[in-house]
């Protein structure tokens, strides 16, 4: 017993040790994301975005001389992974401040742990309503749900002049079956009807059943509210089933795997996002050149989003009184007018960001910019 | 009607893939009466091995039915020899051993093989390229044929008529069956038991191979732990059927695949993998030796 006591004392100051000398020259900032699983872009784009971010900030000379280190921990895509994740970001790595998930599922399950411990999180992309209510120290830096379904209704009825919609969603994901529900609520009250709601799992390969279904009911254009892997595959089965209406979607469309999965099957298919790379502005093309000079791709709007998520971030640090989860809190929540990449972010009494969305056409690998919508 | 009809041709399709993997649960019960629960990662691997070399032979480049074949060839192959090592070190060393130590080392080489297969595939899902040109034919009504279901039912028949010839016609066959009625027995009179539980395992296999490549060609998503479900809706399949009879696997397949287009059709797609357990449920309730499954005398 003597021995055990022993052993915790000195355990216990080793530790104290090796947390006190990271703590001397190095801040921590965590990061949780899909790295891996069927919404695996999600999560690397917005490291990469983040990741990018906090080396120009350290090149700049970091804070007050103390250099930004970012920790990342890979979700596969479970929510519970994504709490264990934020558990261990702030309970071992000593974050003191969190960005992610993109999923509003994983950032909903993550959240109450990020408020327990009242570490501030910033959601770079998850779009769910609920996200932010689940306490004062969760942020976004996106738009929500009832806008983007709002953006696409109204994209659907007033530029394609298309008003019978069929609905495909998963309901595993709460960020579909809100955006679902927020577009099925424009498109009425702007005279268009759903014809026929139908729902899949994510994970699911084989839609044909529900795509029969849908068919027969004969919509104006199908609203696919899903992440990337499922609405290649939807798209690829529709087609194989001699649908040929236009497909519309949400932000979880973004990804360069879309194009990879889905092919030729996602010609006439539009989405909404945070952002387009055939943005002129200067903030935008200067990101763009960047992000391509150190990963050799064209950003996708998660990679954009990260990198605003963690601009906010950075920048609340600096005027922030200290370091403590209440004052940088405060300087995040008094953020106004912020120049980001995908747009001015200026975060409300709801913690959420009002930004503008654009709707991109499929086209190819690429996205083409149709139109921009102010909220 | 239409939309009835196109709920079957889609069910068959589904079953179709099904049923190759059921065979392979029955062939191996049927001989050692053990049900094999890697079998649905021998699938798995089936397509990888499709996958990869479709990659190394860029065989992308030039789709078409002899492309096709060909990769069904590798797959067979790859998951054939995954098929022969799991046998060997695994399930051979067990085989005087109780039957539940067999059983549970199943279990161990499925997890085995699908988290060795994450790591070495990797965890995310990959894409399965088009190695077959689709085409869609215009039915009448709105009904829509897919080139790729067609080629997948025949290749399907095609493959069962050939297991069905060597399981009743070939010496091989005989002593297949020969093995499933008594092990001691057979080896008494001179069959080479090993040999032939080999041979079995290989078939199986390449059985379920096929059937990854055939999965990967029609739902182009192919991840380590693909087999999972498949492999567990295949084996309800095999044991609606009745475990270890070769006609009843096929109809348990079609039976399956038909069922859970239905139930994703018209009731809802959140019971569709429900529905296979539930199946499994009130077959195992009502009549536990499946459709065409015969009861087991025991002799004391």
């Amino acid at each position: 017993m003597k021995n055990f006591s022993f052993l915790a004392i000195l355990f216990s100051a080793l530790s104290l040790v090796a947390c006190n000398k990271k703590n001397a020259d190095t801040i921590v900032i965590g990061n949780y994301g899909s790295l891996t699983g069927t919404e695996a872009t999600f999560g690397l784009s917005t490291r990469d975005g983040v990741q990018l971010a906090i080396d120009d900030f350290n090149a700049a000379g970091g804070l007050n001389g103390k250099k930004l280190e970012l920790k990342v921990y890979d979700n596969q895509g479970k929510p519970e992974e994504a709490r264990l994740s934020v558990e261990k970001l702030i309970n071992v790595d000593r974050a003191i401040a969190l960005i992610g998930e993109v999923a509003s599922t994983r950032s909903l399950a993550a959240a109450p742990v990020a408020q327990q411990y009242k570490v501030p999180m910033i959601s770079p992309s998850s779009t769910n309503p609920e996200v932010t209510k689940k306490g004062d120290f969760i942020f976004r830096t996106c738009f929500i749900d009832p806008f983007q379904g709002q953006v696409m209704a109204k994209f659907a009825i007033n530029t394609l002049k298309l008003k019978k919609a069929a609905i495909l969603r998963d309901n595993k994901s709460d960020y579909s079956m809100g955006l679902a529900d927020y577009f099925t609520k424009t498109l009425l009250e702007n005279g268009g009807t759903i014809v026929a709601d139908e729902k899949y799992a994510s994970g699911d390969s084989d839609f044909k059943a529900q795509l029969t279904s849908l068919k027969q009911k004969k919509p104006d254009f199908i609203f696919i509210p899903g992440y990337y892997t499922e609405v290649g595959l939807i798209a690829r089965q529709a087609r194989e089933l001699g649908l040929k209406q236009p497909l519309l979607g949400g932000d979880g469309w973004d990804s360069p795997k879309l194009a990879e999965i889905g092919g030729d099957s996602l010609k006439d298919s539009y989405f909404s996002n945070h952002y387009t790379a055939e943005d002129p502005r200067p903030e935008v093309q200067e990101f763009i050149t960047k992000y391509k000079a150190k990963y050799n791709a064209v950003p996708d709007g998660l990679a954009a989003a990260g990198y605003d998520s963690a601009q906010v971030l950075l920048a609340a640090m600096k005027v922030a009184k200290t370091l403590d989860g209440a004052d940088l809190r405060a300087a995040i929540a008094a953020t106004k007018d912020h120049k980001g990449v995908t747009g001015l972010i200026t975060i409300n009494e709801q913690r959420d960001a009002v930004k503008s969305a654009v709707v991109l056409k499929v086209d190819g690998a690429n996205f083409k910019f149709i139109e921009s919508v102010n909220p | 009607m239409i939309e009835f009809i196109q709920h079957t041709i889609n069910g068959l399709a589904l079953g179709s893939i099904y049923a190759l993997v059921a065979l392979g649960y029955t062939m191996v019960f049927g001989v050692l009466q053990l049900i094999n629960f890697a079998h649905g990662d021998f699938f798995m691997i089936g397509a990888f091995a499709g996958f990869y070399f479709i990659r190394v032979a860029g065989a992308a480049q030039n789709p078409g039915i002899l492309t096709t074949m060909m990769v069904m060839l590798a797959a067979m192959m790859g998951s054939a020899v995954i098929g022969l090592l799991v046998e060997r070190f695994a399930y051979r060393p067990l085989r005087k051993a109780p039957r539940i130590n067999i059983l549970i080392t199943a279990i161990g080489v499925s997890l085995f093989l699908e988290y060795g297969g994450q790591l070495i595939f990797g965890a995310s899902p990959q894409f399965f390229p088009t190695i077959l040109p689709k085409y869609a034919l215009d039915l009448p009504g709105g009904l829509v044929l897919d080139s790729t279901q067609i080629i997948i039912f025949i290749v399907a028949v095609i493959l069962m008529a050939i297991l069905q010839f060597l399981v009743f016609k070939t010496q091989f066959g005989r002593s297949m069956r020969a093995i499933s009625h008594s092990l001691e027995t057979s080896s008494l009179i001179g069959i080479n038991v090993n040999k032939v539980i080999m041979i079995t395992f290989i078939i199986s296999s390449s059985l379920a191979g096929a059937a990854g490549v055939m999965y990967g060609i029609a739902y182009p998503k192919v991840d380590p732990l693909m087999g999972l479900l498949p492999g567990l809706k295949a084996f309800v399949a095999a044991v609606l059927g009745g475990i270890g009879n070769i006609t009843g696997a096929l109809i348990g397949a079609a039976i399956l695949g038909l069922s859970e287009t239905y139930v994703a059709g018209y009731i809802s797609s959140t019971y569709r993998d429900a529905l296979a357990f539930f199946i499994l449920i009130i077959v195992l309730l009502v009549r536990p030796s499946g459709i065409l499954g015969r009861k087991r005398i025991e002799k004391v």
